[in-house]
């Protein structure tokens, strides 16, 4: 993969950067030594690494915008990250970069049950801002499945998805303001605890831009009651074919389930193999959860049994138990685990058109016979988006870029189905180079002519998202 | 008049345009102060995809409201956010169309439960000021390859291009419906009703306040076993708030369509702001006719034209918009300088000529 050569004016100044940084930060918060750089060379698309030329971890707005002041005036660019979780390589430093971490801003400055929001600095990890509220029975609702490790501003920054977005949407439906600072130190407020824009919805078009429009600071999140209770429902099938049947009849039925999770023969066995769970061999499962109080999930379980059994399902087991549940789930949440057992996965994102389902699932079978590389499909099926594993060996020569390969296959298959390159993950510099199969030249420049408002020298995270010839002329203003 | 009849004509339209084009779908929303030759997308009809299996819909934005209503009414699904018809409000007679649904981000009660417009809107095709046809989001309700101008365009009110078409992510329909109704709460504790039953796992789809009547009400939908049980629940919940019952025959389309004010004289502001600042600031505003929806975080209140409703709003933090009247300075709330600096940016990027519903938004 291709990245920008760095420039060589801006690393010469290193010295005179790290002390104008020191100057407005605590000692340790800024980090120079090469040595310690290089905890930040990656993220979670461990593929790629370059040690940036420094990071700091400022603790306050204030702090992150006299960075940016600083960096603006130097003209060097800023890569921000929040745990540096992203799949996508979205907080991939370059050689000639600052990274910026919001780690150590993880306070929660309100909550409001009345009002049913939180507003939190954006180092707080996904899942502690449910823990920061569920002693009053509260939520947060999008729940990526990095949520133990990853990080508000990372959310907004890939307007991060999970399980649960069927019934409770993305991170962009839940986010109702931001504290933001822009590249040239700006501090500005989007929304707030009230609804809607009143003017432009900015909010709207920073959800999900990749940390390439500001440093989000803070953020006031949506939170909800936790409803009575969640119980799952699993349906094995003969056919990839009945059981995407299967999940348009019960979504047509008039029933809005939480999550609708599917696996196809080769997780189910890797994941049986690894976690024991007791799923049936079969060629398709779905797990299906709804929510409610006892009786109203009952009812809504029947109603989706009924459907299925239309299906002649293999297998069909209705929790009726914590217990049951997590037996339910545990092949579920282990099938990533499970996989990596196997051998050194890549996880794809694109998201189709449901009804799309059996041919894509099918088309990926014969990508996996051609490349000569394992294929395991694990996602949620009420939305359409997919997760499909592929295998490699690290360690084999040619292996990595035969796999890298095939991944482009699947998203452009995606693609022509009338999907999408990436459905919760981002852009990163992941799919950047395949952005053109999705938007032709106009969509593109639509997008970038948002980025010149909002950073017109192209300083913040700027080779990401949109393919590097694209971006060329702009990128090169600052150097 | 312009009324293109394909995107094609719609772009070359934008793109011969020698002046300031105002953009118009059946002009039931109509609103600001924007002037020009008229741009009328009443032409790009039709609905193009709709798959209810996927729960997603496809159509152009001409395409009157009512008959997109009734293509997912014949499938038992329904748009989540509710699009309130607003044109009575300013004596429009028109049709409602999808774009416009889209250009005003219209969301009504079931916004606090479902999301606005733009939360359920998951594609635009949209022509710019420069007349190049742009799309951004598709049709499928997980997306975020590339930035998210499906948000920025809905609610920009044309000022960034005329959408051509758009896709949604749409719900199932419900089997039943119940409202649970409080008597007799002045407007503090009607809020506090209204937070206790939007932060209670009962579900509330609706949560709107009539002071007049001093009614509070709280509507609950889904199958009828579970609504029925829901409501009780919520019943008992809110017994600390006085005299409650469950109806079944609330006219929740009337709410939806702030009908109260309709073939009023009075300025009508739209007023955002949080919940339990909602009833302050409707006090504030003496005997004005108010009501509160979303509960208590949208205010509709009618006031003596020319009033100065937004020095009343003084420290509350929110917007409010002039939906009809002359009001008292500009119809979109004033936005502090740096973030005006931002959306002026934004405009003149999708329309640097300055074409296209210019000045709506000022």
């Amino acid at each position: 993969m291709e990245m920008p050569v760095p420039n060589g004016a801006v690393i010469a100044r290193k010295q005179q950067l790290v002390a104008r940084l020191q100057a407005v930060l605590p000692r340790d918060a800024v980090i120079h030594e090469p040595l310690e750089t290089r905890v930040y060379e990656c993220d979670a698309l461990t593929a790629y690494k370059c040690a940036p030329l420094a990071a700091v971890l400022p603790s306050t707005t204030a702090e992150v915008s006299a960075v940016l002041k600083i960096c603006h005036e130097m003209g060097v660019p800023v890569v921000p990250r929040g745990a540096g979780t992203s799949l996508a390589g979205g907080a991939l430093p370059t050689a000639d970069c600052v990274i910026l971490g919001v780690a150590k801003m993880n306070d929660v400055l309100e909550t409001n049950y009345a009002d049913r929001y939180i507003r939190v600095q954006t180092g707080r990890t996904n899942l502690s801002v449910t823990g920061a509220v569920e002693e009053e029975d509260f939520f947060y609702a999008p729940d990526p499945s990095s949520q133990l490790a990853c990080a508000i501003a990372g959310n907004i920054g890939m307007n991060s998805g999970g399980a649960h977005c069927l019934k409770y949407g993305v991170t962009t439906n839940n986010l109702l303001g931001v504290t933001m600072v822009l590249m040239d130190g700006t501090v500005i407020e989007l929304g707030g605890a009230h609804l809607d824009a009143g003017g432009l919805d900015l909010l709207g078009v920073v959800c999900g831009s990749e940390g390439q429009l500001g440093v989000v600071t803070e953020a006031t999140l949506r939170i909800l009651r936790k409803p009575e209770g969640a119980r799952p429902v699993l349906i094995g099938f003969d056919s990839n074919e009945v059981a995407g049947a299967c999940v348009s009849d019960i979504i047509k039925a008039g029933v809005l389930p939480v999550a609708i999770e599917f696996m196809d023969r080769p997780c189910i066995e890797a994941t049986e193999a690894f976690a024991k769970a007791g799923y049936p061999m079969c060629e398709a499962l779905l797990i299906v959860e709804v929510e409610g109080s006892d009786a109203e999930i009952d009812m809504q379980l029947g109603v989706i049994s009924d459907i299925a059994r239309r299906h002649n399902p293999v297998e069909l087991r209705e929790s009726t138990s914590a217990e049951e549940s997590a037996a339910i789930w545990l092949g579920r949440k282990s099938a990533f685990g499970a996989m990596g057992q196997i051998n050194d996965y890549m996880c794809l994102d694109g998201t189709i058109p449901v009804s799309s389902l059996p041919y894509v699932l099918r088309r990926i079978s014969e990508l996996s016979k051609d490349y000569g590389l394992g294929v395991g499909n694990v996602f949620h099926a009420g939305d359409g988006n997919m997760h499909p594993l592929i295998l490699f060996d690290a360690n084999k020569p040619g292996d990595l870029e035969l796999c890298e390969q095939m991944g482009a296959d699947i998203l452009k298959l995606c693609v022509e189905v009338g999907g999408c390159l990436t459905g919760e993950h981002g852009v990163g510099v992941e799919k950047r180079d395949l952005m053109q199969t999705q938007f032709d030249a106009v969509d593109l420049e639509a997008q970038l002519r948002v980025k010149d408002v909002f950073d017109p020298q192209w300083l913040l995270n700027p080779s990401k998202v949109f393919p590097l010839s694209v971006t060329q002329g702009r990128r090169s203003l600052a150097a | 008049m312009i009324r293109p009849e394909s995107e094609a004509e719609l772009s070359a339209a934008i793109r011969g345009a020698t002046g300031p084009l105002r953009i118009i779908g059946g002009g039931t929303r109509s609103i600001g102060r924007a002037q020009g030759e008229v741009l009328s997308t009443t032409g790009l009809t039709g609905i193009t995809l709709y798959e209810p299996g996927a729960l997603t819909i496809v159509a152009g934005a001409g395409t009157p409201l009512a008959e997109l209503e009734a293509a997912l009414a014949a499938e038992n699904q329904r748009l989540p956010f509710e699009p309130p018809l607003t044109g009575a409000l300013t004596g429009a007679t028109g049709q409602s169309t999808i774009g416009g649904v889209v250009a005003a981000n219209a969301s009504g009660p079931r916004r606090i439960q479902a999301g606005a417009c733009r939360d359920s809107l998951i594609g635009v095709r949209f022509v710019d000021g420069r007349g190049d046809v742009i799309k951004n989001g598709g049709r499928v309700m997980k997306n975020v390859t590339g930035y998210d101008l499906v948000k920025l365009l809905a609610g920009s009110y044309g000022s960034l291009g005329v959408i051509s078409e758009v896709a949604f992510k749409v719900l199932p329909g419900v089997e039943a419906t119940a409202t649970v109704v409080v008597q007799g709460l002045d407007e503090q504790r009607a809020v506090e009703a209204m937070s206790t039953a939007l932060g209670s796992p009962y579900e509330v789809s609706g949560a709107v306040h009539d002071p007049a009547r001093q009614m509070t009400l709280l509507r609950l939908e889904g199958f009828a076993e579970s609504v029925a049980y829901r409501s009780g629940k919520l019943q008992q919940t809110l017994a600390q708030f006085g005299d409650v019952s469950v109806e079944d025959s609330v006219d929740w389309t009337a709410i939806r369509d702030a009908s109260l004010f309709a073939g009023g004289r009075g300025d009508l502001w739209r007023i955002s702001v949080k919940p339990s600042d909602g009833a302050a600031l409707g006090t504030l505003l003496g005997e004005a006719p108010r009501l509160y929806d979303w509960g208590g975080g949208l205010i509709w209140a009618e006031v003596p034209s020319g009033f100065d409703l937004r020095s009343v709003m003084g420290g509350f933090k929110g917007h409010a918009t002039l939906v009809r009247g002359q009001g008292c300075g500009p119809v979109f709330h004033p936005e502090p300088a740096p973030v005006a600096a931002l959306s002026k940016g934004v405009r003149a990027q999708f329309d640097p000529r300055g074409i296209l519903n210019a000045g709506i938004m000022d």
